[in-house]
């Protein structure tokens, strides 16, 4: 790894370094950084240089942070060419034999070295199996997961929206509301917060995993017990680069059921009963059933600590030298071996499942259903309100925010 | 706060958190929102006023004052002081009465509950028998009468409000007796007024509502005489000499009764309608004090002619052929005399008069009866409060200009000193000078020396003059034409009414060094003042500064520019403008600083922020911060006045509509339930539809992301690691920061050679909230020093040695970067971890309460919870919270202004500013004492009335007080 961070070579910068492997066989060859040409052109070089014309290739180069990243089309290729400093790794394999899951971010971090060095030294003959290539993982990102599902409560469901770098909204509204407690004293009604709306389209409707009605409990590890609609609000919108709310569904039809008390690894199977039949849903229709507050726990524990998500280089200021190029400032410098473009979240075994596999948000749902479905189809009426009347809401609050007010 | 007690686990640390942070609200300054009633002790020489949120002050002399809150959230409608006594009774809206007492406990007084007490009728009777409309407190110190709605008088011993049944006086009593020839024998209704007999405290008169007075005998029981007057009675005054007494009705008339034998036959002796022939208003209290050789002071309330000056609020004063209708600008709460002589039965020499918003003291012993100064209870809002900038520790050249300054303006007012001097102020001399400056609506600021208890005012500065607006400069108090009638007397200076808000100041900054002060406005409006002794006569040069450089799309649609004058105006010694710079859109200044050293001036608006320098009288440069996608921004206010306008005609709307619906006629307990139902299908459609607030990332495109915040000039490295530079800073709403390199020429070529500036950096904070401060912390991690206090304090340098560090502190978090290269260091999360957002932030340095030497600065944080927090420096940790202001009151929590000592202020009313302190070191708080009098006089020579004044009453204030006293009436000798 040490020999990505030599020293610059004095020869001209416009030149890239190239050094390809394809098998055992090394490849060196340079390029003109400022024209770097089109792929299909590249992939015509690689194939001449490396001399196997007619042999389908899977290409892939080592980023800066020693990723292991596939090139397959112009832009990803531009981008190769121009973070290369200064030397580009490529690495070869035959499209039959290719280890699509080697590719991707997430796992490279893991064990960057075990990764790179399967791939280039032991292309596994067992595992000639050719795949179903729909499309390769990091076409992907997560957008959405539910985590911590072996220490919450089964009623509860702690649900992470991944905003970083997208153009939906987040697209949810949250109102004042009571829900109902069970205390050693008796019933009682207590103030909460609920989702009152779904914008439709926006990012929180499509994971499906939040719904009108239900309870919020805490945000980013925080419970909102005692807090004011604004603050949590103020909250929610502070953590929006990767919120994660926890929740007592309205409906609790598809709460993941676990068949033991351990937890732990059979969380994200489809173990449990099915809960349709209502067994663990008590027919109450307002907001926090008795039945689930019940066994809510004084506090909850989490697998996750706020300095953790603290550390998150989810908000990386963008700074503007006077010379005019913009930069990301790099954050805490133990940041900076950690993933770029997506947050880490290690502690969550069922996180890394979705992500590895993460075809789409929808397949985490641990009961096979699809909560899309399940979980709007009643009220379903209710989100399809349209967004005009809180625009002005929205501006009003910015307003609020004190700007206007000079004293 | 739990995750931070996890790191700051030490006990060391936290006991050093013991040692400098500690929170305490200390005083409230300014005058009582919505004063109810007012009462005085002359042997106290105590005032106290009660509020309509039922808290009681006590004012003595300057820096003695004493604050008591009833449980009961009602309204303080009589205050009596028990007289000889420190004890004094409330009467509350909800006919509660209640019992303080100024309590020595370790040297110092505290004013304590002692007591409550709630008349009960016999079993079934109506509220209103009661319902206690009049309450005297008898000479005697022991007797309390309560005068009732049901026209009954009740008898109850203080100070165990003990009811003395055998001694009430029932209206059957009084009625049985009453001529049969007297027209409203048949319904006396309630006691309207309670006075005792300055002569023989056995005696009282009990005045009733219909008119008639009955003076009756407490010892015998029986009426002595009846009084048959048939106007409406509003009050009752028994002359000293007990042979006269006089009654005010409703009609606008008082009345002279003179007191006879016991069976004489009464009679009126004189009538008087004092402004008559058309109908007049009521008097409602009227009060004759004689003089020692010469004709009584007649002082009187009310009585205008009802059409034409009905809307007046006037006490008249008549002394002679001297007559005064002095007429203040709100309503008039009470009034009372303050009488001169050891025991205060002497002349009249001052009349104090409670209104709504103010209180007035008239010196009646000076020709043309002037006004004095009040130390205290001073109207803040006598034009709307804008906003306040503090500065602490002003050097003793500036502050003496400054009242130099601010003496010159007080020439109308009386030189008599303040006349209330009950109590000792035993606080210690305030260690520093302290300014509070207070920009107001109609275009002034003002200065108050908040350095101790007692914020007084030193200085005002009106900045209308600069500009031509509708009204007059000689507009002025106090021009009444020959002959009017009534002779009408402006007083008192709370005057609400703007006539241009264009005028309003919005940022204030003075530089205590230089004595340069500049100030900005509603209308884009920047003026440079600089200290002159002399008055002078200049022209102000105005720059116009186009914030949009050529910005497309723009409609402003807010007001204009204000017009200068540009003939030379004449301006008084003091504060004296010299540069304007008008913002082009004219939309309010929301950012300001200065810096006095270069001579530069940044101010910062919705669209852009720009550089002044104020010595060429020219601009540096401009910047356009300004989204062209924030419609908002681009057209101005109007849009939203708009708005709110429409919202307003809306409700105004659906009440009318709710009214019509309502007017069908039904029995009132109908419409009661009717009304009730609708209120509950509201509150349920209310639940139905509840207030929802929209969760989203914020955007670039938010509105008025533009909006300059913060201002900041640094001498810091900019650009290398080797070489500082001036610099300045901008914070925008939407959270960007810019960095300007500034270069400036050498001192002696300061006048000619330009200043230039360059952009150096911009930061754009990921979580795009508002910046709301930026700092720049030298090596040492301490923030950097103010312009020039390097070269008056040489002590205070700052540390260009080691790296210096740039604090951003946005409504969100707290982020310190490294400079020259700006990546992230540290940051502390504020909103995401509880909720609250920064509305307010300052720098405080902190002393330690045990060592004289140790101290540290730390950020002082308001929250928009209304909690305030100590942030540590550098190291961003939080140190400390605690709730100070209620979330609800957003414009207590946008008044609130910090000093760079640990203490800050925040309006709670219009006109009140509560102190607070963080510190433990610097802390001002009233500490005052109040003695009992000695007791002992002949109970028959004890003058009862606690507004009035006694006419031979043995009180022994402390000796100091005594010694003040003698001192006051020396000065008014010479």
């Amino acid at each position: 790894m040490n020999k990505n961070h030599r020293v610059p070579s004095n020869r001209s910068l416009s030149a890239v370094e190239v050094k390809s492997k394809f098998g055992a066989e090394f490849r060196r060859f340079s390029l003109d950084r400022s024209k770097p040409g089109r792929f299909d052109e590249f992939y015509g070089l690689l194939q001449h240089v490396h001399r196997i014309p007619n042999v389908e290739l899977l290409v892939g180069y080592a980023d800066v942070h020693g990723d292991l990243l596939p090139i397959n089309n112009d832009d990803n290729y531009h981008k190769a060419i121009s973070t290369a400093s200064p030397l580009l790794r490529l690495f070869l394999q035959r499209k039959e034999e290719a280890d699509h899951l080697a590719f991707g971010t997430d796992s490279l971090t893991r064990k960057k070295n075990t990764v790179l060095s399967a791939v280039l030294l032991r292309p596994d003959p067992n595992r000639k199996k050719p795949p179903v290539i729909i499309s390769l993982p990091k076409d992907f990102r997560p957008v959405s997961s539910i985590i911590d599902v072996d220490i919450l409560p089964e009623t509860h469901r702690r649900v992470r929206l991944y905003k970083h770098g997208q153009e939906k909204p987040l697209g949810f509204y949250i109102r004042d509301g009571s829900s109902v407690r069970v205390t050693p004293q008796g019933l009682e009604k207590v103030p909460g917060i609920f989702i009152s709306r779904m914008v439709p389209g926006g990012l929180a409707e499509s994971t499906g995993l939040l719904a009108v009605n239900d309870e919020v409990l805490e945000v980013n590890g925080i419970e909102v017990a005692g807090k004011s609609l604004d603050q949590v609000t103020d909250m929610m919108i502070a953590n929006s680069h990767n919120l994660i709310i926890t929740v007592k569904p309205a409906n609790q039809r598809n709460n993941i059921v676990r068949s033991g008390g351990g937890g732990g690894g059979a969380a994200s199977g489809s173990s449990g009963r099915s809960s349709d039949s209502g067994a663990s849903y008590y027919g109450y229709s307002s907001p926090g059933g008795i039945g689930a507050a019940a066994s809510t726990p004084s506090h909850i524990i989490q697998n996750f600590h706020p300095e953790e998500l603290e550390s998150d280089e989810d908000d990386e200021d963008l700074v503007i030298e006077a010379g005019g190029e913009a930069e990301l400032i790099p954050c805490a410098p133990s940041a900076s071996y950690s993933m770029p473009s997506l947050p880490r979240y290690e502690p969550h075994l069922n996180l890394r499942t979705a992500a590895a596999a993460s075809t789409s948000s929808i397949s985490i749902n641990a009961n096979g259903t699809l909560p899309t479905s399940a979980s709007s189809g009643s009220l379903g009426n209710i989100t399809s309100t349209t967004p005009s009347p809180d625009r002005a809401m929205e501006r009003r609050s910015l307003e609020e925010d004190g700007t206007v007010i000079t004293l | 706060m739990k995750r931070f007690r996890r790191h700051g686990q030490e006990s060391q640390r936290d006991r050093l958190k013991q040692e400098l942070f500690q929170f305490s609200k200390t005083v409230e300054h300014g005058f009582p929102h919505q004063p109810s009633a007012l009462g005085f002790s002359p042997s106290l020489q105590l005032l106290a006023i009660g509020t309509r949120s039922g808290a009681i002050k006590l004012y003595g002399a300057p820096g003695v004052e004493f604050m008591g809150l009833h449980e009961e959230n009602a309204a303080v409608t009589q205050v009596h002081f028990l007289p000889h006594q420190v004890e004094l009774v409330t009467l509350l809206d909800d006919n509660s009465l209640h019992m303080w007492t100024l309590r020595a406990h370790k040297g110092l007084s505290e004013l304590l509950e002692i007591g409550r007490f709630t008349l009960t009728g016999p079993p079934g009777a109506p509220p209103s028998v009661t319902r206690v409309t009049a309450v005297l407190a008898h000479s005697s110190g022991e007797l309390l009468l309560l005068g009732t709605e049901g026209g009954h008088v009740f008898v109850v011993e203080v100070p165990g409000f003990r009811e003395l049944e055998e001694r009430n006086i029932s209206l059957d009593q009084v009625s049985s007796s009453v001529p049969d020839d007297y027209i409203g024998r048949r319904n006396l209704e309630h006691v309207e007024a309670l006075q005792e007999n300055p002569v023989n405290p056995n005696q009282v008169v009990i005045g009733y509502g219909r008119g008639l007075m009955v003076i009756w005998d407490l010892e015998t029981q029986r009426a002595v005489q009846h009084i048959p007057a048939t106007q409406q009675l509003e009050s009752v005054w028994w002359t000293e000499d007990g042979s006269h007494i006089l009654s005010s009705h409703s009609d606008g008339s008082y009345c002279r009764w003179s007191v006879g034998g016991e069976d004489s036959k009464d009679e009126e002796e004189k009538s008087d309608i004092p402004y008559g022939h058309f109908p007049c208003k009521a008097i409602s209290k009227i009060v004759q004090l004689p003089t020692a050789n010469g004709p009584p002071f007649l002082v009187f309330s009310g009585g205008m002619p009802r059409a034409s000056y009905g809307d007046r609020h006037c006490i008249s004063v008549i002394h002679s052929k001297t007559h005064v209708a002095l007429d203040f600008t709100s309503r008039i709460i009470d009034f009372f005399v303050i009488r001169d002589g050891p025991q205060h039965t002497g002349d009249p020499s001052a009349l104090v008069v409670l209104v709504e918003e103010e209180l007035v003291v008239i010196d009646l012993q000076t020709e043309g009866w002037p006004v004095i100064q009040t130390p205290y209870l001073v109207p803040l809002h006598s034009s709307a409060i804008t906003c306040s900038h503090h500065v602490s520790s002003i050097p003793l050249k500036l502050w003496e200009r400054v009242i130099a300054a601010g003496e010159l303006q007080l020439t109308h007012y009386s030189k008599k000193p303040w006349p209330i001097t009950g109590g000792q102020n035993l606080a210690p001399d305030p260690p520093q000078r302290d300014l509070l400056l207070t920009g107001h609506e109609d275009g002034t600021v003002r200065f108050w020396d908040a350095s101790g208890v007692c914020l007084y005012p030193m200085y005002k500065l009106s900045t209308a003059g600069v500009f031509h607006t509708d009204t007059d400069p000689n507009d002025n108090m106090n021009q009444g034409t020959e002959g009017e009638w009534p002779p009408f007397r402006k007083v008192g200076c709370f005057d609400p009414y703007s006539d241009d808000p264009r005028l309003g100041i919005q940022k204030i900054h003075l530089c205590k060094y230089s004595g340069y002060l500049i100030v900005a406005g509603t209308a884009g409006q920047i003026l440079v003042l600089e200290l002159n002794d002399e008055e002078a006569e200049q022209t102000v040069e105005a720059k116009v500064v186009d914030l949009l450089q050529g910005q497309e799309g723009f409609r402003w649609k807010g007001h204009t520019r204000l017009d200068v004058r540009e003939e030379p105006v004449l301006f008084p010694p003091g504060f004296q403008p010299f540069a304007l710079v008008q913002c082009q859109p004219p939309a309010v200044v929301t950012a300001l600083t200065l810096h006095s050293e270069w001579k530069l001036v940044a101010f910062g608006t919705s669209h852009g922020f720009g550089l002044y320098d104020y010595q060429q009288k020219n601009n540096v440069f401009v910047k356009c911060t300004l989204n062209p996608s924030d419609q908002l921004a681009m057209e101005g206010p109007l849009s939203r006045v708009k708005s709110i306008k429409k919202s307003l005609r809306q409700s105004f709307r659906r009440i009318r509509r709710s009214r019509v619906s309502n007017s069908f006629p039904v029995g009132c307990n109908d419409a009661l339930q009717e009304a009730n139902a609708r209120l509950e299908a509201e509150l349920a459609e209310m639940e139905l539809a509840p207030v929802q607030r929209k969760i989203e990332a914020r955007s670039s495109d938010d509105s008025f992301t533009g909006l300059v915040r913060t201002l900041y000039f640094a001498d810091t490295f900019l650009s290398d690691s080797s070489h500082n530079t001036p610099s300045l800073w901008a914070g925008t709403n939407g959270g960007s920061v810019f960095a300007y390199m500034l270069r400036l020429p050498p001192v002696e070529h300061r006048t000619d050679e330009p200043i230039t500036a360059h952009p150096a950096k911009e930061i754009q904070l990921m979580h795009r909230a508002p910046v709301v401060g930026i700092v720049v912390l030298d090596g040492h991690g301490a923030p950097l020093p103010e312009p020039l206090e390097v070269a008056h304090d040489l002590s205070r340098s700052p540390d260009m040695q080691g790296s210096h560090h740039l604090l951003v502190v946005s409504e969100e978090q707290f982020k310190v970067f490294t400079l020259p290269k700006v990546s992230a260091k540290m940051k502390l999360k504020l909103t995401a971890i509880d909720g609250s957002r920064v509305r307010r932030v300052g720098v405080a340095w902190f002393g330690s309460s045990r060592s004289e030497d140790y101290g540290e600065s730390g950020l002082v944080v308001l929250t928009n919870q209304g909690d305030v927090h100590v942030v540590s420096l550098p190291s961003v940790k939080m140190q400390v919270q605690y709730p100070c202001i209620r979330r609800e009151d957003v414009s207590g929590i946008a008044s609130c202004v910090f000093t760079k000592h640990g203490q800050g202020f925040y309006l709670i009313s219009p006109s009140e500013f509560e102190r607070f302190s963080l510190s433990t070191r610097c802390l001002v708080e009233p500490r005052c004492l109040v003695e009992l009098p000695a007791h002992s006089a002949s109970p028959t020579q004890h003058r009862p009335q606690p507004d009035g004044s006694s006419q031979l009453q043995s009180c022994f204030v402390s000796s100091a007080v005594l010694q003040e006293i003698q001192k006051s009436l020396e000065v008014d000798q010479t």
